[in-house]
Order: structure tokens, then sequence, then C-alpha cells
């Protein structure tokens, strides 16, 4: 029988549940070795020598080099390991996660102050909210392609 | 015998530890944050407990995907600041209470709740940001603090009437402890935010206001709440909240000691990619 997975229909969303943390085990355990000096001074000197010391896919390796959040999520990514790589590069969380829509850094930071993003359309895929796959990139990025 | 005097519940953004800790705390952005905290401050000088069981999670600190516990309680006597990647906060060193700890631990598991004991634990944002909102920047913490720390980063994570009965579990803990000791229990996390893919940024103002409305007058009915209603309007980082139940439900109730009194509230839009909520309850 099927597992209950009742959060498939969120857009813009993974959740990291068990599968998803089976899948990104190595690339999460990376993550958390990035937490030692020593490892983040041995990965910025070579990157791609750093990562071949782990038993990741190639596939994950090129998404941490691409430094591209969202496709290490789809990997088995999970933020909160993820952002050791953002310490590493010395950026923030909200840099982090304004990275993850396509929208510049100021972009993000003035739809955060002026009350973030809303809730409406974006709560099941298929609604025509900010967060649906037909409105990506957002920001800047976005109307240039449109346009 | 120990009893539950307060609850504090508060949101536990890292950038919040970092503006204090780098010296932007008067800049007008964090200002508004730490205006709803003021009040808090005094409180805490006024109300001092004997010990805070402190209820957040380690994001990705403590425990990495070698072992994921879903409920574990720290019964060492002191606790380390973490590093996160950033280096470590520069805050005190947490003291615990081993006695009390352990004889919660005892009383909780027997009755069904399968906690893990940890004696090692670093302690990240989640525990020292609420802290420091409610202590400001101090030589030394007020008193010993229990960590308690769910997992709210791996689903399954536990379902809100779990922790809510969990903390009915730790209130009759706290009742049997054989010392006059006055305890508040402290719920972090949330509210609205989600940190990750197109959807970042997510903020459900309304939603955050009613769950806080329920969360003081109909505890029971909220923890009713099922996850996929957290995560589809909260954001996927909002279902931290249901660490807040915890905290509410070693609380007055309808079957306790009756309903707390509120002694403070407060929101605000944003904390770098955050609602912030807080609330002090208050035992009559």
């Amino acid at each position: 029988m099927a597992l209950d997975k009742p959060y498939k229909d969120i857009p813009g969303t993974t959740i990291f549940d068990a599968e998803q943390s089976r899948l990104g085990y190595h690339l999460n355990q990376f993550c958390m070795s990035l937490m030692k000096a020593e490892n983040r001074a041995r990965f910025k000197t070579d990157e791609r020598a750093y990562l071949d010391e782990w038993p990741m896919s190639e596939e994950q390796k090129q998404a941490v080099l691409a430094r591209d959040l969202n496709w290490c999520i789809r990997l088995g990514g999970n933020i909160y390991f993820l952002a050791k790589i953002g310490a590493t590069d010395g950026k923030s969380f909200q840099q982090m996660a304004g990275s993850m829509t396509g929208m510049s850094e100021e972009e993000y930071r003035d739809m955060m102050i002026s009350g973030g993003r809303s809730i409406e359309g974006n709560r099941r895929v298929g609604e025509d909210g900010t967060a649906q796959a037909h409105r990506q990139p957002q920001g800047r990025a976005g109307r240039k392609e449109g346009a | 015998m120990a009893r539950i005097t307060a609850s504090v519940y508060s949101s536990h953004v890292p950038a919040i530890g970092a503006a204090l800790d780098l010296g932007k705390s008067g800049e007008p952005y964090w200002q508004k944050v730490f205006a709803g905290y003021e009040f808090s401050k005094q409180w805490l000088r006024d109300n001092t407990p004997d010990v805070i069981f402190l209820v957040y999670n380690d994001h990705a600190n403590a425990f990495s995907l070698e072992m994921i516990p879903t409920f574990a309680i720290g019964c060492a006597a002191e606790f380390e600041p973490a590093d996160e990647g950033w280096g470590p906060r520069p805050v005190p060193v947490v003291k615990g209470h081993p006695e009390l700890a352990a004889h919660i631990a005892q009383s909780v598991i027997q009755d069904d709740f399968d906690l893990t004991i940890v004696n090692r634990m670093p302690v990240d944002h989640g525990l020292t940001v609420p802290l420091s909102l409610m202590c400001g920047q101090v030589a030394a913490w007020p008193c010993p603090v229990i960590p308690f720390a769910v997992n709210v980063v791996q689903y399954p994570v536990p379902s809100g009437r779990r922790c809510y009965n969990l903390g009915r579990a730790i209130r009759k803990a706290v009742a049997s402890f054989d010392a006059p000791l006055k305890v508040q229990v402290w719920g972090t996390g949330g509210m609205s935010h989600q940190l990750q893919g197109p959807r970042a940024g997510l903020i459900n103002r309304e939603w955050d206001k009613a769950f806080l409305d329920r969360l003081i007058a109909d505890p029971e009915g909220l923890s009713q709440l099922p996850h996929i209603d957290y995560v589809r309007e909260a954001g996927s980082e909002g279902i931290e909240l249901v660490m807040w139940l915890i905290a509410r439900g070693a609380m007055g109730d309808a079957t306790g000691p009756g309903t707390p009194s509120v002694a403070h509230r407060f929101y605000h839009v944003p904390a770098s990619n955050t609602a912030v909520g807080h609330l002090i309850l208050e035992n009559t």
C-alpha cells in the first residue's frame, strides 16, 4: 500500500521525508563536514577533489559546484545541511533562500520587508501564485525571459 | 513539589542572533523585532524561574543524518553553543539541571513517550536565540536550562496531537519532582516561513494570528491540526510550530489548573525570511 504523502501537491516545495533523506544521505553528510574550519579550507582550495572523497552521485557533485540549491534539494539535499555550503561561501540564510526563487538579493529582501510571499495562489499546484512552475524564475530574471 | 509557573513562545530565527552578536540590534530593521521583547526581558527579570525547560529543534548541528531522534532530552550538566558553520555564537555556556532532567525522562518514558537521553549535545540557534531575546546580552544565563530537541527537519515529524500530549506528560513529571522549583516551559520556532524552493519567503499573517488565538484558548482543538495544514499554510519550515504545543500542553487547560492568562503577545514580519511570533502565558 502506498504511503500517505499529501504534501506532493504544494508548489515550489520539496518535503524532506525519509525517501529524500535516503537519496541525499551522502550529499547532506558532505555538507556537515563543512562545519570544520579545516574542511572548509580544503573544500575551497579544490572543490572537485574534496567532493570526490564522498560517495555522492556525479549529478549531486555538479549541483553543489553550480551552487544550484533547487537542484541539490531535488537530489535529496536539505536546506539546513545545504546552509553549510552557504556558510562556507559567506552567504546569509536570506541570500540562500532568495537564490532559489530567481529573484535578485534586493528583490527578495524587498518582498520580505513588504510582508513576504503571499499564500494566495500558492497553496496547491495548478493555481496562479508566484511560486507556481509556470511563473519561474521570479523577479526581473523572469520578466526578461518573457519580454 | 515543583510546578510550572509560565510558558514562553518565540521564533528562533538565526539572523536575530547574528544581529545581536554583530552589534546591529539598534538598526531600524531589527529594532522592530527587539521592541517586541522589551516587556519580556523585564518580565523574565521579575519572574526568573529556577529552571527553564526549553523545547527547540536542532538544525543539522548536534544531529546529522547519522542519528535523528524524534524527542531528545538533554540531561548533562552543561551544553556548549554549537559552531553552525559561521563560528559558535558568543553566548554563555548553557548550564543544565541533570536531576530534574533525569526525573522528567524517567516519568515521561514511563508514560509511553520514547525520549532519547542525550548527555553530549552542542546547542544551536534554536535554543540560544530565544534565550538572547528574553535575557539580552548577559555574562551568564539567569538559571539552568534543560534542552529538549524535537525533530522537525526530517519528515514525518511528530504530530501536533502527540506534542500536546507530551506536554501534558511533562506537566505531570514536573509536578512529581520533590523540590519546590519554579519551572518555565518554552516552545520555540516558527511562525510561518519557508526557506526552500520557489515558494521561499512565504508568510501567512492571518494563519499565524489564528494559531496564536487558538494556542491560547483552544489548544486541544489546535492540536488536531494535521501536518499538511502547517506545511501548506505556514510554509515547509512553519511545521516548527508543533513544538509550541509541547509548551502549551505543559500549561493549564480545561483538565488542569485552568486556562492561563496572557502576559504578553507580539507579532512582526519579517526577521530575515520569517514571521516572528511571541507569547507569554502565566498559570493562574
